[in-house]
């Protein structure tokens, strides 16, 4: 049983004015198994929750604590958060030049699970992903994110966590870009990841589109960098019904 | 291979056209450089000052052969009539290293044979020095060449190659020459009928280090492949460039140049032209310059230049592209559990693959690779600090 804790967490970013808070104080435990949805408008303060954790350069944690079983995930570097089981799929994977997904993948299995795998069994385990996420095979000698269309960077990012198996995964605005056949494929590979792996999942996202196709029990509302309310499946469905500005304390976007 | 991420086209005025350019195997007919001239732009003089006047002594240099039997390895003087047949030099340097060598080696490969070992020329610098090589790939052959140059001192060479009708020549020039080294280098190709090269020249060593390479082809089907690799750090100067000069009908020309710089000042310069004349129908010509700049501070200059003078050609392209491994990047590899130093290795070794792999000769290979990653340790080193 893993369980990521976070505690009143501030996080800034420097400006050309400055640094900004952006994230002011947020609380959130999630277990294995769970799945968490944080909903809230464009620039609440979502996504930098997401590379906070995974321990992006640019966001400078001010006070507030982050632990995965314990270990102090903000002492980690970005490679030992990955090794101690935190995973990040990211809304805009960057294109690596020169390195090919089959070595990528490979290189990342091997740095995680602490030796390289059995070339064997590791050709049929990526294979078996490729497949349950529709991925072609040629995409193995292609360069990572290197000329993929925003479908396949998606489900190249699901690829990576399928075989990474980490323990708590964060998915940021997975569903963005996806047509809808797309983001069943998407969703159906994160939830034969979530049953079999039992990994804690975090789902980043401004719309009920994806919890549409995977189902998470808790669902918190993100306004002005804190968790605004937190509740179950419902809270879904009244965003939907009545938007954000239902939620008090929750600006409208821009504001 | 990978693709293009970004092309652009530059436009240069060039002061004369490609094939007017002064030929003489007279230094006296050329000026002595002042960094001004359109060939010499790039160049730091300063650095390279000592080669631009003949050197007082020239025999800093030690040469070591290794070749299969029935390969000819012969020294001679440097009068002898195989030498000055295809190549002459076009600027001052090589011309100096043309009169004043003592001697030259010439090394034939006889006419209808083949050699699956490599013919090993191992130029190892401890002062200053001219060489001159020449190679002679006989109809119907096929052969490897290897010329490695190692060491310090100055150091100005001329090599001079035919590859003789449906003949094959795999030809490899390594500079991994000690950080203080300075070489200045001419070679030239001339292809027969139906004939093909294969070179591959990597630059890893020296303070500077610049490089003329030309092709020219004496009758149809002659097919060029020239691949390049380059490692500039700190302060190093490595430049290249490449002219092929389409001057017969359906044939090929290859150009494939990939660079990595990191540190303060490391400045890598490539020049590709190519020449396509008028009695040049039927040619098929590309090349590509990559540049993979690692750290702030570094300078790559990239230009490449396309002279068509006939419309009836099979191909003919050109790109350039300058990336940077950046921040985003090693976040993206990091996320993935690879260490920064992994990261840039996968990078690094990902971004060489195509250049270093196609290199024959296996122990040179092997060089090569270790080369790639004690550059890319030295970075690591200073970016962990």
């Amino acid at each position: 049983m893993a369980e990521l804790v976070i505690r009143d967490l501030h996080v800034s970013v420097e400006g050309d004015e400055g640094a900004r808070e952006i994230l002011r104080g947020v609380n959130l435990t999630i277990r294995s198994g769970e799945i968490h949805a944080i909903m809230g408008p464009n620039g609440s303060g979502k996504s930098t929750l997401a590379y906070s954790i995974a321990g992006h350069p640019r966001y400078v944690i001010t006070s507030g604590t982050v632990t995965l079983d314990g270990a102090d995930v903000l002492a980690m570097s970005v490679d030992e958060r990955a090794r101690a089981g935190l995973f990040l799929a990211m809304q805009y994977p960057v294109e690596v030049p020169g390195v090919t997904v089959s070595n990528f993948l490979r290189t990342a299995a091997t740095a995680i699970r602490g030796e390289a795998p059995k070339l064997r069994t590791w050709m049929s385990e990526m294979k078996e992903s490729m497949e349950t996420l529709q991925v072609d095979q040629s995409f193995a000698s292609r360069n990572v994110n290197e000329g993929f269309s925003g479908g396949e960077r998606k489900r190249h990012e699901i690829l990576q966590m399928e075989l990474l198996k980490p323990k708590i995964a964060v998915l940021d605005e997975t569903d963005s870009g996806l047509d809808i056949d797309a983001l069943k494929v998407v969703a159906a590979g994160v939830n034969r990841v979530h049953d079999k792996e039992d990994t804690g999942l975090l789902l980043i996202t401004h719309t009920t589109r994806l919890l549409k196709q995977i189902p998470a029990q808790f669902v918190h509302v993100f306004g002005d960098g804190v968790i605004v309310t937190s509740g179950g499946p419902e809270l879904a469905e009244q965003i939907d019904a009545e938007g954000y500005e239902a939620f008090a304390a929750v600006p409208a976007a821009g504001e | 291979m990978a693709v293009v991420q970004e092309e652009r086209e530059i436009a240069i005025s060039v002061p004369v056209n490609k094939s007017e350019v002064v030929s003489s195997f007279r230094a006296d007919d050329f000026a002595v450089p002042t960094g001004r001239e359109e060939d010499w732009r790039f160049t730091p003089m300063r650095r390279v000052k000592s080669l631009l006047n003949p050197l007082p002594d020239s025999s800093g240099a030690k040469v070591a052969i290794t070749a299969p039997d029935g390969v000819n390895v012969e020294w001679v003087e440097s009068g002898d009539s195989r030498l000055g047949q295809v190549l002459t030099p076009v600027d001052r340097v090589s011309a100096l290293a043309w009169e004043h060598v003592e001697q030259a080696l010439v090394v034939t490969v006889p006419k209808g044979s083949t050699f699956d070992e490599s013919i090993l020329v191992e130029i190892d610098g401890s002062a200053a020095s001219y060489s001159k090589i020449r190679i002679i790939a006989e109809a119907d052959s096929s052969a490897t060449v290897v010329i490695d140059h190692t060491g310090t001192g100055e150091h100005a060479s001329n090599v001079e190659v035919s590859v003789g009708d449906r003949s094959r020549l795999v030809l490899t020039s390594v500079q991994d020459w000690d950080r203080s080294a300075v070489h200045l280098g001419r070679i030239h190709t001339q292809l027969g009928r139906d004939a093909t090269l294969q070179q591959v020249v990597a630059t890893f060593g020296g303070d500077t280090v610049r490089l003329v390479s030309t092709v020219g082809y004496d009758g149809p089907g002659g097919s060029a492949d020239l691949f390049g690799a380059y490692f500039a750090d700190a302060g190093q100067h490595l430049e290249h460039r490449l002219f092929a000069d389409h001057d017969a009908p359906h044939c090929r020309s290859n150009v494939v140049y990939k660079g990595a710089l990191q540190g303060e000042h490391a400045h890598t310069v490539w020049i590709g032209d190519v020449l396509i004349r008028a009695k040049a129908v039927g040619t098929d010509t590309y090349e590509i310059n990559r540049n993979l700049v690692l750290t702030d501070g570094a300078r790559a200059d990239s230009v490449p230049n396309l002279e068509i003078e006939t419309g009836e050609i099979t191909g003919a392209g050109h790109a350039s592209t300058t990336g940077r491994f950046d921040d985003e990047q090693l976040f993206y590899l990091q996320s993935r559990g690879i260490s920064a130093d992994i990261a840039r290795r996968l990078v690094v070794s990902g971004f060489f693959a195509d250049v270093i792999d196609q290199i024959p000769t296996e122990s040179i290979r092997t060089r090569l690779w270790a080369a790639v990653e004690d550059e890319i340790n030295l970075v690591g080193a200073e970016q962990s600090q």
